[in-house]
């Protein structure tokens, strides 16, 4: 099932205004990607365990979601350090592993398990419609936030299609498996989406025809900002700024 | 397919966010207003679809149909694939802001090159219509890992042999994108034609021909 895991909530980040979390999520995020010296990636990281845990997000799910990227990063540090050129350290066989290769791993892993964390914490912690009004906010073009809003609110309908077709295919005794007869099954069963959703857009447009569609979404989503939401953004700034602070001058 | 969050450089992110507005801004100039809300639903139908996972061996993969959407919605792939991205990354945590744009590249470029080559195919014979999807599933997939390893090496050469494993683990996914691309294509084409693009245009050749 498709689920917006994070976004219900009751504690203080969730409460903040969506737009100032957009704006302090997309800062540090270039930080902490875009920082070279060790002691700014630390802080990332630990800024945005900070963070996590203040939202008070069941820790399960988001242990889950990094162990996604764990095993791409597993990947890297199989193949990096004994590619990587530089001082060999440890010698496994034939392969050396170089101390560089081992320095960018663990880079790159301290990067991506920020990120993602930061990501969790402020973004993933509003729903996707209230999203898309913050970023109707920063004047992203129309017709994108229009094409996002209706993409979000039918991917639930089409995952319920998509659902029942599966049932439909089990009951007449289908099993996956490394066959022809399985790709076929997925292509016919993907080529169904595709056909079923192009009837329901066309019943979805006369629809916002009929209700007196002028090709303008009126945003009814007022957001109003609080003097917390103003003092959580200065010092989400001040951060910020001391981060890229340290990368100058460390 | 993607890249995580921490790996690139700078530039190469600066690049991939300059070369994803631009490719969106062509997209939604070609869209229509009227058209907002079926590539809206073709798009949810795309993202749930690249939900799908498929067997292969022990493991399974999951379906990536960015030749197909390519086909489909042309240049409309960019803002259609920047959303799904975005969704994806918001629903389930995969990928996020720095990599937005190198990721819509990855992704979008593959869709929009595999529309070109392949548009003109589709509507033809069985054996062409059939070699023309094959390629378009296969190539996108193919494209995209190349897009991938050229974004890494241009942040590290050190990344070579990375950007080599992932156009290898790639092969079999490339298989079965083909595979399944020429499945869907046979099947639209049986059940509704008119949404593989140059419809109009293959009808009257038929008709004239007959």
């Amino acid at each position: 099932m498709i689920e917006e895991i994070f976004a219900s909530g009751h504690s203080f980040i969730h409460k903040i205004d969506p737009r100032c979390r957009l704006v302090a999520a997309t800062l540090l995020c270039f930080v902490i990607a875009l920082g070279q010296k060790m002691p700014v990636l630390w802080a990332g990281l630990g800024l945005s365990v900070i963070l996590v845990l203040w939202a008070r997000l069941n820790l399960v799910h988001v242990f889950r979601r990094l162990l996604v990227i764990w095993g791409f990063l597993l990947f890297l540090w199989i193949i990096l350090p004994f590619t990587y050129d530089g001082d060999v350290v440890r010698q496994i066989g034939k392969l050396g592993a170089t101390r560089q290769g081992i320095g960018l791993c663990t880079v790159i892993s301290i990067k991506s398990n920020a990120i993602l964390l930061m990501f969790i914490a402020l973004i993933a912690t509003m729903d996707f419609s209230t999203l898309g009004y913050a970023l109707n906010f920063f004047k992203i073009p129309e017709k994108l936030v229009q094409l996002l809003l209706l993409t979000y609110r039918y991917i639930f309908v089409i995952e319920q299609e998509y659902r029942r077709l599966v049932r439909a295919v089990k009951l007449r005794g289908f099993r996956p498996g490394t066959n022809m007869h399985t790709y076929r099954t997925y292509a016919y069963l993907c080529g169904m989406l595709f056909v079923r959703a192009s009837a329901r857009a066309q019943r979805v447009y006369n629809a916002m025809k009929c209700r007196g569609f002028s090709g303008r979404f009126i945003c009814l989503h007022e957001f109003a900002l609080s003097p917390a939401d103003k003092i959580w953004t200065l010092a989400a700034l001040t951060v910020t700024v001391c981060l890229i602070f340290m990368e100058i001058t460390l | 397919m993607h890249i995580s969050e921490g790996v690139l450089s700078a530039p190469v992110l600066g690049a991939g966010m300059a070369l994803a507005f631009a490719g969106t801004a062509v997209g939604l100039k070609k869209l229509k207003e009227d058209k907002i809300p079926r590539t809206a639903v073709l798009s949810a139908a795309f993202f749930v679809a690249s939900l799908i996972h498929v067997p292969i061996g022990p493991s399974s993969v999951h379906l990536i149909l960015n030749g197909i959407l390519g086909l489909m919605l042309g240049w409309i792939a960019f803002p259609a694939i920047l959303i799904a991205l975005l969704l994806q990354g918001v629903l389930f945590q995969f990928g996020g802001i720095t990599t937005l744009g190198v990721n819509t590249v990855i992704m979008a470029t593959p869709a929009v090159v595999c529309h070109y080559l392949f548009a003109g195919f589709v509507h033809k014979p069985k054996a062409i219509s059939y070699a023309a999807s094959f390629a378009c599933g296969f190539l996108s997939v193919f494209f995209s890992s190349l897009v991938l390893g050229t974004a890494l090496m241009f942040t590290q050469e050190s990344f070579l042999a990375v950007a080599w494993a992932v156009v290898i683990a790639h092969l079999p996914v490339m298989f079965i994108e083909g595979l399944v691309a020429i499945f869907c294509v046979g099947f639209l084409k049986k059940v509704q034609p008119e949404l593989l693009p140059k419809w109009s245009a293959a009808r009257q050749q038929n008709t004239l021909a007959v």
